[in-house]
């Protein structure tokens, strides 16, 4: 337990915990001080100057993110100077920003706006200096949009690119009137290490960092009578568009997104799920052929531990950053490319399409998927295999474009033939869900049993510790398994690429001993997603993660091996896992990148 | 007390070399730490590089932390224009600045010192290696270990506020961080940390040759000992000299001065300008008994001539605060580019007189949250310049 301490705020007395801020005394208090650089996912930069509060006795006004508590504090946030000042800091901010409201991505939702609007900074008395500067927008990204001029340099894309992912694509360069937020050598996003994750673009506060948006070529598409456009939605994304919508966080609402991707004029509403299904029994039977080949066969040659290949973030960061550990991943496709190969080959057989007149649309909870569905070998169907990705996001906004009132949707159902999911490929949405989905069905083709965990719940691989290990025994397989008797099956899972980094670090140094981990990208995997909801937070991904894990119990199949779709794709046309057809349109290669 | 006599007094104390500092050193190594804090605490001593903070209790305070790796590091990064005091320090008299090193590390208990050298003094790496050399040798031999390295600075000027300085050494880009923590608790890899300014140390040495007295007896109340002037601007001799402080800016002006000084800009560019009617009252100290002056930095004295149009020493001090802040904070980044184009339009105008008015305004606000010195003090030379020369803003 740590000390308590006592302090003013605005007269009101607060006992808070030692070594607490200013800015969280002030939160736990019902006492709201404006911010701006401040994230809570992030280390406290204190550069901003709009959360500054008036400490009784000092001369000058102290940033409230970046000053600890002390005994006998008393603290003002609303007087006469705090007001003065943070305004002046609002119209400077102001001063320097292409403040083009009316024609910004983020107009609505964007934290300076909201400041200027509660500020009501309606004149201009400073001297706009943004027409002075040249400001550059670096649109090269299939992912992302950086425009400086929208930037407020609180360097929260910076902090999140380092703390959380490790990857160092942005930094400060310059100084003075001079400072921006660019890249190594000032190259354009695409052309560094940046793995489009998206976190930075979840982390900004205003437009500086958006997505690339493809809305207007998704309603063209669905638009034009000649074209059968169809549309898969992740995991993650049935817990995030509620909240973007303007519901709780955490709220679940599979059936209305259903239902309104129907309305917006999809011709036909599948599920990633289904290929996440798929992903499973492909991956396993992967990692069951590795494990054989390594304790069976002797064969030096295998790489293990194997590594999930789902997120595209995590795939670019190992290309650029681990190229020695390629054939570490997993050869599987993620589940949105595995979705798009069959969707131009099996599906349209099955419907009797022209696979060239059919447009497969994705939703995502995440940025990477666009520069995936970009990738040049992504065309193994014989097209491009996805042709956009949309994220939560940009869903929301064409819901509200087409003026469908979501609270009052009727829950509807996706369509068949790649519509049907299990829980485990629920959970794909969530850090560790792969690696229980994973485990459901690998364990049970080895043993021909459940894993042995109340109601499939395998505990030890969820959760928010940035990474995680577990291992699970294998005893009495059947015949065919006989060599993993007694084998203790080891995983590690990690998320956010920080989180990567250290298992990767671990596996270089050859201090790692695991069979299977599983990465994703984004902190919380899927649900905080780079496409996912702004804002986001440590409570926020951890009430998506509990409406993920809430879905899949109430999902009637929970093993992705017993998905009726599963078992009838393979009997109709992809035969048997790994084989011809399956290596051919659900796995892939990586490519080795530099580290800049 | 004695009477405070607020003349100009020459003084030579820095400078005077009388090739003594072995024994110093090994005598005053002899005695007990907290006995040398004391002396630093009752010499009054204040630190010479900015802020003014007492030297003693900064050692007091940073002995008292509990860290077993701690730090010493003497700033050298000398970027304020036209001062190059440190410089001549360094590299006259550098045994001074090491033996002060050597007992800053004895007294706070650290092993390790560095000295951080502004990159244009590259050139005297050699010769400041050599003494560190033998300095080292020496220690050794009276069995005290303490060594001693030089960081070439990065040539930026924010890399002289010592939580930038620490960043830069740390390898990262050179930010002010957030204060608290100080360094006397975290500094330099977040350890406890001593940082002084180059003529800060080499004063302990006078005080641990000739004890705290005979510094306390230089200077005024606040005020104590001598400083370092760097005399430039329009005079008939420009220079470094070693002056008692609390002396009257009229003194120093009869002194310095062409016969026709119009103003001092003392204190360099985070300083202030005090015009030719308010020189009789004012003295040059850390807190002068009659105007409040302060020496914000390095002890820049600049004078200006009737032919210097003050607008133009304000538009060169704006332009260098807009180029030389790190620009992390709004107040800081963008309110020095608002000052300094917002002279410019009122010199065209563009803008009201008036304008003015609010732009002293926006100093204020820049003085109450910019988040370093930096940003904190453009309102001293701004507001010292407009008020006083309001006409020469306009016309
Ligand atoms: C913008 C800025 C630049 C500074 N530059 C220097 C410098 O070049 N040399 C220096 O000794 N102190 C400089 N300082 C002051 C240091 O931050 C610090 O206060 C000083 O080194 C402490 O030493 P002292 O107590 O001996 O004065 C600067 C401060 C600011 C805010
Ligand atoms: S970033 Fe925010 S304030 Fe700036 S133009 Fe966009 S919506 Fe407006
Ligand atoms: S998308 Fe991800 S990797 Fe790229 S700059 Fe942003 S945070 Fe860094
Ligand atoms: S891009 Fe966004 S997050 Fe990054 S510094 Fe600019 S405003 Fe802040
Ligand atoms: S006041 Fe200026 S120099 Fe100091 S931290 Fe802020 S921007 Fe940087
Ligand atoms: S939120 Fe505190 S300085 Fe930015």
């Amino acid at each position: 337990m740590s000390e308590k301490i006592n302090i003013t705020i605005n007269g009101m007395p607060v006992e808070v915990e030692q070594g607490k801020t200013i800015l969280e005394a002030a939160d736990q208090s019902g006492v709201i001080i404006p911010s701006l650089c401040y994230h809570k996912d992030l280390c406290v930069a204190g550069n901003c100057r709009v959360c500054v509060v008036e400490v009784v006795g000092q001369k000058r006004l102290s940033a409230a993110c970046a000053t600890p508590c002390e005994e006998g504090m008393e603290i003002r946030t609303n007087s006469l100077n705090v007001r003065n000042s943070r305004k002046h800091i609002i119209e400077l901010l102001l001063s320097e920003h292409n403040a083009d409201c009316t024609r910004c991505y983020k107009n609505g939702n964007c934290e300076l706006q909201n400041l200027a609007s509660e500020y009501k900074i309606m004149s201009q008395d400073f001297i706009p200096l943004a027409p002075q500067k040249k400001y550059t927008i670096d649109m090269f990204s299939p992912s992302i949009i950086k425009d400086n001029s929208k930037c407020i340099r609180c360097q929260r894309c910076v902090r999140t690119c380092a703390e959380l992912q490790g990857v160092n694509a942005l930094t400060v360069a310059f100084k003075g009137d001079e400072m921006k937020i660019t890249t190594f050598f000032e190259k354009a996003m695409n052309d560094v290490v940046c793995t489009n994750c998206g976190q930075c673009i979840n982390h900004c506060p205003t437009g500086a960092l958006v997505e690339r948006n493809y809305i207007e070529e998704v309603w063209e598409a669905i638009a034009n009578p000649n074209l059968h456009v169809v549309v898969q939605t992740a995991p993650a994304v049935r817990v995030g568009l509620g909240e973007e919508l303007g519901m709780q966080p955490g709220t679940r609402v599979t059936g209305k997104m259903v239902a309104a991707l129907k309305r917006l004029g999809f011709d036909s509403v599948l599920d990633t799920d289904f290929t996440a299904d798929l992903t499973i029994i492909e991956e396993g039977h992967e990692l069951l052929s590795r494990l054989k080949k390594a304790l069976v066969d002797k064969d030096k040659s295998v790489k293990l531990p194997m590594a999930t290949s789902c997120s595209p973030g995590w795939i670019k960061y190992i290309e650029h950053m681990y190229p020695e550990y390629l054939e570490n991943l997993s050869t599987c496709k993620s589940p949105q490319q595995m979705f798009g190969a069959l969707v131009k080959t099996y599906y349209a057989k099955a419907r009797k399409l022209s696979p060239d007149k059919i447009i497969s649309v994705s939703i995502m909870p995440c940025t990477a998927k666009k520069f995936e569905a970009n990738r040049p070998e992504m065309h193994d169907s014989g097209y491009r295999d996805v042709d956009y990705v949309l994220t939560t996001r940009e869903l929301a906004i064409m819901i509200k474009q087409a003026g469908i009132d979501f609270y009052k949707l009727e829950d509807a159902k996706f369509d068949r033939l790649m519509g049907e999911s299990s829980g485990a490929g629920v959970i794909f949405g969530a850090t560790g869900g792969v690696m229980e989905a994973a485990l459901r069905t690998v364990y049970a083709v080895v043993t021909g049993r459940d894993v042995p965990f109340e109601n499939l719940d395998i505990t030890p691989v969820r959760g928010m510790e940035g990474v995680r290990e577990a291992s699970i025994k294998i005893e009495n397989p059947q015949p065919e398994w006989a060599f993993l008797d007694g084998v203790e099956l080891r995983c590690a899972v990690a998320h956010g690429l920080v989180n990567a980094k250290k298992v990767m670090d671990d596996v270089a140094a050859g201090k790692s001993n695991f069979h299977f981990i599983e990465i994703m990208a984004c902190p919380g995997g899927c649900l905080g997603g780079g496409g996912q909801p702004i804002p986001t937070s440590p409570e926020i991904r951890q009430k998506r993660a509990e409406a993920i894990y809430a879905e899949d119990a109430g999902m009637p199949i929970r093993k992705s091996h017993e998905n009726p779709e599963i078992l009838k794709i393979y009997e109709d046309f992809l035969i048997k896992p790994l084989g011809e057809k399956s290596h051919h349109l659900l796995h892939t290669h990586y490519v080795g990148r530099n580290r800049f | 007390m004695a009477f405070e006599s607020y003349q100009l007094k020459r003084a030579d104390f820095i400078f005077k070399n009388e090739n003594d500092w072995e024994k110093i050193l090994s005598r005053t190594l002899s005695r007990p730490p907290q006995e040398i804090i004391n002396e630093l605490m009752s010499s009054e001593l204040k630190g010479r590089g900015g802020a003014g903070f007492p030297t003693g209790l900064k050692w007091k305070l940073t002995a008292e932390e509990s860290a077993s790796v701690k730090y010493v590091i003497c700033n050298a990064d000398e970027g304020e224009p036209g001062t190059f005091k440190d410089r001549e320090i360094l590299s006259l008299v550098p045994y001074k600045v090491l033996v002060a090193m050597a007992v800053c590390g004895y007294v706070i208990g650290a092993a390790n010192g560095f000295i951080y050298l502004r990159g244009e003094y590259k050139y005297l790496v050699p010769e400041l290696n050599k003494a560190i050399k033998e300095f080292e040798y020496y220690c050794k031999e009276i069995n005290h270990n303490f060594n001693i390295s030089i960081f070439l600075g990065s040539g930026a000027y924010i890399c002289g506020e010592e939580t930038a300085l620490f960043d830069s050494m740390e390898g990262k880009r050179g930010e002010p961080r957030n204060k608290p923590p100080y360094p006397t608790s975290s500094g330099y890899m977040g350890k406890p940390t001593v940082i002084n300014n180059v003529e800060t140390l080499a004063h302990t040495f006078t005080i641990f040759k000739y004890g705290a007295k005979k510094f306390y007896d230089l200077g005024v109340q606040y005020s104590r000992g001598s400083k370092l002037f760097s005399v430039s601007g329009d005079t008939p001799k420009p220079g470094i000299y070693e002056l008692e402080l609390g002396m009257s800016l009229q003194d120093f002006v009869e002194e310095f001065g062409d016969g026709d000084t119009k103003a001092v800009q003392v204190g360099g560019a985070s300083g202030f300008l005090v015009p030719r009617k308010k020189f009789a009252e004012t003295a040059i100290g850390y807190k002068g008994k009659l105007t409040g002056i302060s020496l914000p930095t390095g002890g820049s004295m600049m004078l200006f001539n009737s032919s210097r149009s003050m607008y133009n020493v304000l538009d060169n001090y704006l332009e260098f605060f807009k180029e030389e802040s790190c620009g992390q904070c709004t107040p800081c980044r963008v309110g020095c580019q608002q000052l300094y184009s917002g002279i410019k339009a009122v010199k065209r105008g563009e803008k009201p007189a008036q304008y003015l008015d609010k732009l002293l305004k926006l100093t204020e606000t820049m003085q109450l949250t910019a988040k370093c010195g930096l940003g904190q003090s453009v309102a001293n030379s701004f507001s010292s310049i407009v008020e006083n020369f309001r006409e020469e803003m306009i016309y």
